[in-house]
């Protein structure tokens, strides 16, 4: 009894001193990182610290969502003001009226966008513990906003000129020329939801007269097509 | 294999010195604080490990006033771009000899 109480004895010794060995191996292995995850972390880092990744994708579902009740907004309001949106000439004639009530609409979404975003995102970047004014922010901010607002001066001044009807198709080519140059500054796949916008601005300078339905696809449709698959992506 | 490592950079085989250049790589200054908080490191650690870099001439500094607060920039030189580089193409060989 006591010869075999002392062999398990010995047994379990030499199991746990096999036992530590082996965890100092894995502790040992876990200093030294292998090439794939030093590349892997260099990545990261340079993505880290070059690129806005704390954008929120639900910001752009909000911002399509806004876009659409907008655009059915000013749908409606057209309609009622006995001016059938897609029927013919002399737009800018007769829709003079309907500016005050168009530019409102147009500024609420605007103003409801940013506003979400901005919350939405300073939210994800909380949570990531990353900051939500640091140099990539402020990067991406300048480069979006350079095209983007050359975009909304073309606007006003095509508007003063009176042409009305090439505003939507304009407002579709800046707003993909801004997410294609932002795009080195954040997600990359902002690049490809700019080139669609470029798109479909330029189909609509093809098929005029059609502007508020391509608007509302390119600001509306697309947002929260792109917005889910971001958040998809990145946030669940 | 012994072939393989001779284009390892003794420099970069601490982690911190190769995030600092990871850093400088991609963005033409960082500063002291933005480097900290990418790096997660202390204040006195970042700052002797920069100081190795400087004296390796891989990296550049530049110490200007933003009104009036000091502010210290770095950025990568072209000798630390070089070496940065063959340190990557060093550990990517070194993955794709493994896989073989």
């Amino acid at each position: 009894m006591q010869r075999q109480i002392e062999e398990v004895m010995q047994h379990l010794d030499l199991t746990s001193v096999s036992l530590a060995l082996y965890h100092k191996v894995l502790s040992m292995k876990e200093k030294t990182p292998s090439p794939l995850e030093t590349l892997t972390e260099i990545k990261q880092l340079m993505e880290r610290s070059s690129r806005f990744i704390s954008l929120s994708g639900l910001s752009g579902v909000f911002a399509g969502v806004y876009a659409l009740a907008g655009a059915y907004a000013a749908y409606r309001y057209l309609n009622l003001e006995g001016l059938g949106y897609f029927s013919g000439e002399n737009f800018f004639e007769r829709t003079r009226s309907t500016f005050p009530f168009l530019i409102i609409d147009a500024l609420v979404i605007l103003i409801l966008a940013i506003g979400t975003g901005i919350y939405l995102t300073t939210r994800k970047a909380k949570k990531d513990g990353n900051s939500i004014l640091d140099n990539t922010a402020r990067k991406l901010l300048i480069n979006l906003s350079i095209p983007l607002v050359t975009g909304g001066l073309f606007c006003i001044a095509l508007i003063y000129h009176g042409a009305v009807l090439y505003v939507p198709p304009s407002m579709l080519v800046f707003y993909g020329l801004s997410l294609v140059h932002a795009s080195s500054y954040t997600r990359n796949d902002i690049r490809l939801l700019g080139l669609t916008e470029i798109a479909l601005g330029l189909i609509s300078l093809l098929i005029i007269g059609y502007g508020l339905f391509f608007w509302a696809l390119g600001f509306g449709v697309l947002h929260i097509i792109y917005g889910t698959y971001m958040y998809y992506k990145y946030e669940v | 294999m012994k072939k393989l490592l001779t284009d390892f950079n003794k420099a970069f085989e601490s982690k911190v010195r190769l995030g600092i250049m990871s850093v400088l790589m991609v963005n033409d200054t960082a500063d002291f604080n933005t480097l900290k908080d990418l790096l997660n490191l202390s204040d006195g650690n970042l700052a002797s490990h920069i100081k190795a870099l400087e004296e390796l001439n891989y990296i550049i500094v530049e110490k200007q006033f933003i009104g009036k607060k000091p502010n210290t920039t770095y950025g990568a030189t072209k000798e630390g771009k070089k070496a940065f580089n063959t340190h990557l193409k060093a550990l990517e060989n070194l993955i794709n000899n493994q896989g073989k």
